[in-house]
């Protein structure tokens, strides 16, 4: 389990990122935490011909509000996320999703534009930036792109980053004091990838729920954000029979479900449905 | 000086605490080639061609062989005195010879100078095979699996007493269908082996060897063609065993035989997906079995068939697995009637072999789920149905009328039923099951399992060691057995220490050398305290009178008027006081006066019959019911080992195996596709216990009754953590969610669990 | 190849290593470094890792260009004068490993717990360590050997 030879490339801005994925084509792949792309690579299932070490970007690390945005450096290491230094719901939400990633050291080196850019079906940060419409930010080497999370997730592992361009910010909506946010996932180990996992984010006023963005990941082959479950929670007080409902909604309208050995797709119909309910609750009980 | 019984740290530790060990991985020789190994990507088929040439001419790349290179080199045979005959048939080749039975059998071999390059190597040999239709299920009707042998090589039957008339009277007829599934022990440390012709001595050197070096001495030099005196192994440090490392596989003749062909050393190291692919498997069998019992739950007799997935050959084991099965599945009970009938089965997987606990893990989760169903048809508190069938104290020595492999069962001594009352004392058992009763009665789905087993260890036929005490006073202890971790170097220098009156801390060990020592049984089936223990116990008893019968003339005493204490030997019951001289000076004065540069003294402990001690898990478990996921909150072992050399390392042993157990129970399991392409290659795949899926293990060693078959009075403690496991948590589940006759497979995996509670709403 | 400069526990190595070559690696073959493990280099396991710039790093997931000029501290390290530090000295009063192969691993992850100095719970602290995984000692006297040293028990080691 060595991986094939490659050509290493150092870079130190996202111009010059951009520049060397631009000349090595499709042979090209960023390197960032590194926490996915060498497994593959070990096992020998990627053999890139050049990586392209992004890890030296001085400015690749940030998490800031600005107004209502929050925006996201894609070098920002998972392991900021459990003190994220953020006022607000999504600044209680963060330490809960990133403690399901993986173990300590891997999110001390993983980073949440890797985790992105990798898009696996189960990523608790591609199932946030789905719920949360994120919209990523793309360098290339004309310049800058900016794609809709609705747009990006293409398949598993599969995204709309076309060849020669790399995720250089991530800008989510930095959610208002009205806004409860939730996480619930199931695996069977600590820090396995999710076999179901969801975010659940809704606007409460005078009691009722304004606004809600209810995702699942893990069930499909990419994150979800469910209608479903969004239909029945609009417009109705919180409670356990609502939230109950509304991941029954959910579950019942999803499509596609993933199957492997872990949990074919009627157990996963099972955990959406479980997941929902679960973020739901979540998100009530932080507050 | 009493060390005995203490639970003293460890001689192993300070190399492995300091980075400073000498792992397979770690060791080097100039100018050596690395071997990587080009395995079976399908499950069954006919090797058309194997294309090598353009490995072959990569940089770096010595050679490459395939199965024509190694035709004079015969199939690895099965272990003496381990083989039904039928199964010598099947036996692997160390290249697969025209047609491949599983994925992951070796068809050919680089060897280059690089690791990587070797691997960039066997990337590029190409092996065109046509598929054929595997076998994959256990349960299958029978039929061809290669020209001229069947998918059941062998049949056996075994057993005693009036079986069918037992049946014919019964009150009760209780019968289930349970099933284990395929995991196996995954030590932490892949395979590796490194070997080197030594040109001046004439003779191959096996360096990375472990478990059983003087066996696999002998087997290996068979296979290679060399005389006894032209191979040597050598064992470093091994990181972990658990029945599966150390056995002969492809990938170790391969590396001998390549040192040999070329003259040249040869290093090999496993990777982890080779791993999990190509060391053997085990555990999985079904069993279909059937009780007769009086009204009362007594179980009048047993009848068991089963059906054991030996995967695609025959290895070093043979038939240990499913013989050990038949051995051990009437457990603690007396059982007056008992049959087993094993069908051994080939399958298009993986080959198996022993995995700690072989055929005690599986037939305690059999036996144990047998009485929680006899109990829930008969209406009877589990517990009870136990309590009524357990041997008494008063009946020990308890002999089984039947054997196994030749070796006689009786079960030496120990108060059963006394030792599970001080288990349901020290853990509470009466208050866990009335929280567990209140809290299903609020809705929750929560249960405790309590099972009983019995274990079987120390086994012989021999063990030598030869205690070797310089003028100096230091002593060497040469031994025949192996370190997997366990502790054994430890154990060994207490043992010594006690008989001579020294420091323990002292002592060297020696393990693994088969230069050092002509005979050897290695480090398996839980036999290393109680055999290495004796014969250590005889040898340096031998020493022991030689330094008292010098100490008695230079003292003026008399030798049976003498002791040694803290190294010192002088009148016994007065230490400090009187004449006195070191052990040392002894030493020196005996050597002075026998010649030579040591006392030597060699012994042999010799011994036909098994110890067996008794032992009782306990599993207190939830259920999410939304998700089917399992909570393990409390787990415990009572056991009773008769004697404790080193009480810290029995809990260590008895930890470390229930976490395994665990694994197995709920979470480890190799599955494969249905045209058998295994499903679990990688450690996300494979899902091992992390410290978060269990509780802290709680222990009660006992030292109830000592061992009759040896004069240490000693017991086996390696396997009795894991033995249970299985049974332990399958059993609160079924109390959990209120049926246990629903489980009947494990691991009981999220899948399965979800399943069971949809059948049961 | 590439010449790099590894500083392992305050020794710089000059070396030449492939851009593919594994940290661990090159630890283990170019610097003879042989304390830090190999388990499944898909980094589940956790044998390899080790502290760069302090920080708990799976070795086989980081390549050694990487670390070019990086402060690396291994089980090698941890000894001072030849006799055990605090968390050695834990594991072997405890008796919190038994093969040694996943050792070095937990001891450098342990190592970085103690280091932050931070308050740790007994729920965090299991979740820490179930970073790595041990197939011997079911984990129980790893987590009591740790949580000595954290509570100050055991402060430092015997003499060699």
């Amino acid at each position: 389990m060595k991986p094939a030879s490659f050509k290493y490339v150092l870079v130190e801005t996202w111009d010059a990122a951009a520049a060397a994925l631009a000349e090595h084509g499709d042979d090209a792949v960023i390197l960032a935490g590194g926490q996915s792309l060498v497994p593959v690579m070990n096992f020998r299932l990627a053999q890139p011909a050049v990586l392209v070490d992004v890890n030296p970007i001085t400015d690749g690390a940030y998490l800031r509000v600005e107004g209502d945005v929050l925006r996201v450096g894609a070098l920002t290491r998972h392991v900021r996320f459990e003190a994220p230094g953020i006022d607000g719901p999504l600044g209680r939400l963060f330490p809960r999703v990133a403690h399901h990633i993986a173990h300590l050291p891997i999110r001390m080196r993983g980073t949440f534009g890797g985790s992105l850019a990798h898009a696996d079906p189960a990523s608790e940060w591609c199932a946030l930036a789905r719920t949360l419409d994120a919209v990523m930010v793309v360098q290339n080497a004309k310049g800058e792109r900016r794609i809709d999370a609705a747009d990006y997730f293409r398949a598993a592992l599969t995204t709309d980053l076309a060849e020669g361009e790399v995720l250089r910010e991530i800008e989510l909506p930095a959610l208002g004091p009205d806004w409860r946010c939730g996480f619930a996932e199931f695996n069977r180990r600590a820090g396995d990838f999710a076999i179901v996992q969801s975010v659940a984010a809704i606007e409460v006023r005078d009691g009722r729920i304004a606004d809600a963005r209810i995702g699942v990941g893990g069930a499909t082959e990419t994150p979800q954000r469910s209608a479903a479950a969004k239909a029945v929670l609009a417009g109705g007080a919180p409670s356990a029979t609502l939230f109950a409902e509304a991941g029954a909604a959910a579950a019942d309208a999803m499509d596609d479900l993933l199957a492997d050995q872990q949990a074919g797709a009627d157990m996963r119909r099972d955990l959406v449905r479980a997941m929902v309910m679960r973020a739901l609750e979540d998100a009530v009980a932080a507050g | 000086m009493t060390v005995i019984g203490k639970s003293v740290t460890r001689l192993e530790d300070r190399a492995l605490l300091t980075g400073t060990g000498r792992f397979a991985g770690d060791q080097n020789f100039e100018g050596q080639l690395y071997m990587r190994v080009v395995r079976s990507t399908v499950a069954h088929g006919c090797i058309v061609s194997i294309d090598t040439r353009a490995a072959a001419e990569m940089p770096g790349v010595f050679a490459v062989w395939t199965c024509a290179d190694v035709a004079d080199v015969p199939a690895i045979n099965l272990r003496p005195g381990s083989a039904l005959q039928d199964l010598e048939r099947c036996r692997q080749p160390i290249l697969a010879q025209g047609v491949v039975r599983y994925v992951g059998e070796p068809v050919a071999v680089v060897f280059a100078d690089d690791p990587y390059r070797a691997e960039d190597a066997a990337e590029l040999v190409w092996a065109e095979i046509e598929d054929l239709p595997p076998v994959v299920g256990l349960m299958d009707t029978p039929g061809e699996f290669s020209p001229g042998v069947s998918t059941e090589p062998s049949v056996f039957e075994t057993g005693y007493g009036d079986v069918d008339a037992a049946f014919a009277s019964a009150a009760h007829i209780i019968e289930c269908e349970l099933t284990v599934g395929r995991h196996t022990g995954v030590p932490l440390e892949t395979r590796g082996a490194l070997s080197i012709w030594n040109e001046a001595k004439g003779q191959l050197e096996f360096h990375a060897a472990a478990k059983v070096p003087h066996n696999n001495r002998i087997a290996l030099a068979t296979l290679l063609g060399l005389e006894l005196d032209q191979l040597h192994l050598f064992e470093g440090h091994v990181g972990g065993g658990f029945g599966v490392r150390g056995e002969i596989y492809p990938d170790e003749v391969l590396v001998n035989l390549a040192a040999l062909r070329f003259r040249r050393p040869v290093k090999w190291i496993e990777d982890r997906m080779e791993h999990l692919i190509s060391a053997n498997h085990s555990r999985e069998q079904t069993h279909r079995i059937r009780a007769a019992t009086d009204a009362d739950g007594l179980i009048l007799a047993i009848d068991d068939e089963f059906w054991f997935n030996q995967g695609a050959y025959a290895r070093t084991h043979g038939a240990t697995v499913p013989s050990v099965t038949a051995a051990m599945l009437p457990g603690p009970y007396k059982l007056p009637a008992y049959r087993s009938t094993g069908h051994i089965r080939l399958t298009n997987v993986t080959p198996a072999g022993t995995y700690r606990g072989p055929g005690r893990y599986e037939t305690t989760f059999v036996r144990e789920m047998l009485i929680e169903r006899i109990a829930a048809e008969l209406g009877l508190d589990p517990l009870e149905v136990r309590r009524t069938n357990l041997i008494a104290a008063d009946e020990m020595p308890y002999d089984r009328p039947f054997s196994v492999g030749g070796s006689p069962i009786q079960y030496d001594s120990g108060d059963y039923p006394g030792a599970l009352a001080s288990a349901l004392d020290q853990f509470g058992y009466d208050a866990l099951q009335a929280e567990m009763a209140a809290r299903r009665a609020a809705g929750e789905l929560a249960g405790v399992g309590l099972i009983c087993f019995v274990e079987r260890g120390g086994d012989g036929p021999f063990d030598d060691v030869r205690v070797e005490m310089a003028a100096d006073g230091s002593v060497e202890v040469v031994t025949g057995v192996a370190s997997v971790g366990q502790g054994a170097e430890t154990v060994v220098a207490q043992v010594c220490a006690e008989t001579l009156g020294i420091d323990y801390s002292g002592i060297v060990v020696t393990h693994g050398q088969t230069d050092r020592i002509a005979r050897g049984q290695g480090a398996r089936a839980s036999r290393v305290t109680v055999m290495t223990g004796n014969a250590t116990h005889m040898a340096a008893s031998g020493v022991r009178t030689i330094l008292l019968e010098t100490a008695a003339g230079l003292l003026q005493s008399p030798a049976e008027t003498l002791d040694i204490v803290d190294g010192v030997i002088g009148l016994a019951g007065s230490p400090g006081d009187g004449p006195s001289l070191t052990v040392a000076e002894a030493a020196a004065e005996a050597i002075c006066a026998r010649g030579g540069t040591h006392l030597a003294v060699e012994e042999t402990f010799e011994i036909d019959r098994a110890t067996y001690s008794f032992g009782v898990h306990l599993a207190a478990v939830s259920v999410d019911p939304m998700t089917a996921g399992v909570t393990v909150e409390r787990y415990a072992i009572a056991y009773d080992i008769g004697r404790a050399v080193n009480p810290m390392l029995v809990e260590g042993q008895l930890v470390g195996g229930a976490v395994q157990g665990i694994g197995g129970a709920l979470l480890e399991e190799f599955l494969y596709d249905e045209a058998g392409q295994p499903l679990s290659v990688t450690f996300a795949d494979y899902l091992m216990p992390t410290a978060a899926e269990v509780p802290d293990i709680e222990c009660l060693v006992l030292e109830g009754d000592r061992s009759t078959t040896n004069p240490l009075g000693l017991k086996s403690g390696g396997d009795a953590g894991v033995t249970g496991a299985g049974a332990a948590i399958a059993a609160a589940i079924g109390a959990a969610i209120g049926k246990p006759e629903t489980v009947t497979r494990l691991p009981v995996s999220p899948r399965r669990l979800r399943d069971i509670l949809k059948a049961k709403s | 190849m590439t010449r790099i400069t590894l500083n392992v526990n305050g020794t710089d190595h000059a070396v030449e290593v492939e851009p593919r070559h594994s940290l661990v690696d090159a630890l283990r073959e170019q610097c003879g470094q042989t304390g830090s493990h190999i388990g499944c280099e898909h980094g589940v396991c956790g044998a390899c890792t080790i502290l760069v710039d302090d920080e708990p790093v799976r070795g086989c997931l980081m390549f050694a260009v990487q670390a070019d000029g990086k402060k690396i501290r291994t089980i090698e390290g941890l000894a001072e004068n030849g006799a055990f530090n605090a968390l050695q000295q834990a594991f072997h009063e405890h008796h919190a490993l038994q093969c040694g192969f996943c050792t070095p691993g937990m001891l450098m992850l342990a190592t970085w717990i103690v280091e932050r100095g931070a308050p740790v719970s007994d729920d965090e602290l299991r979740d820490i360590m179930a970073s790595n995984l041990c197939r011997c000692t079911g984990y129980r006297n790893i987590l009591r050997a740790v949580r000595a040293v954290l509570d100050g028990t055991i402060t430092r080691g015997a003499g060699a």
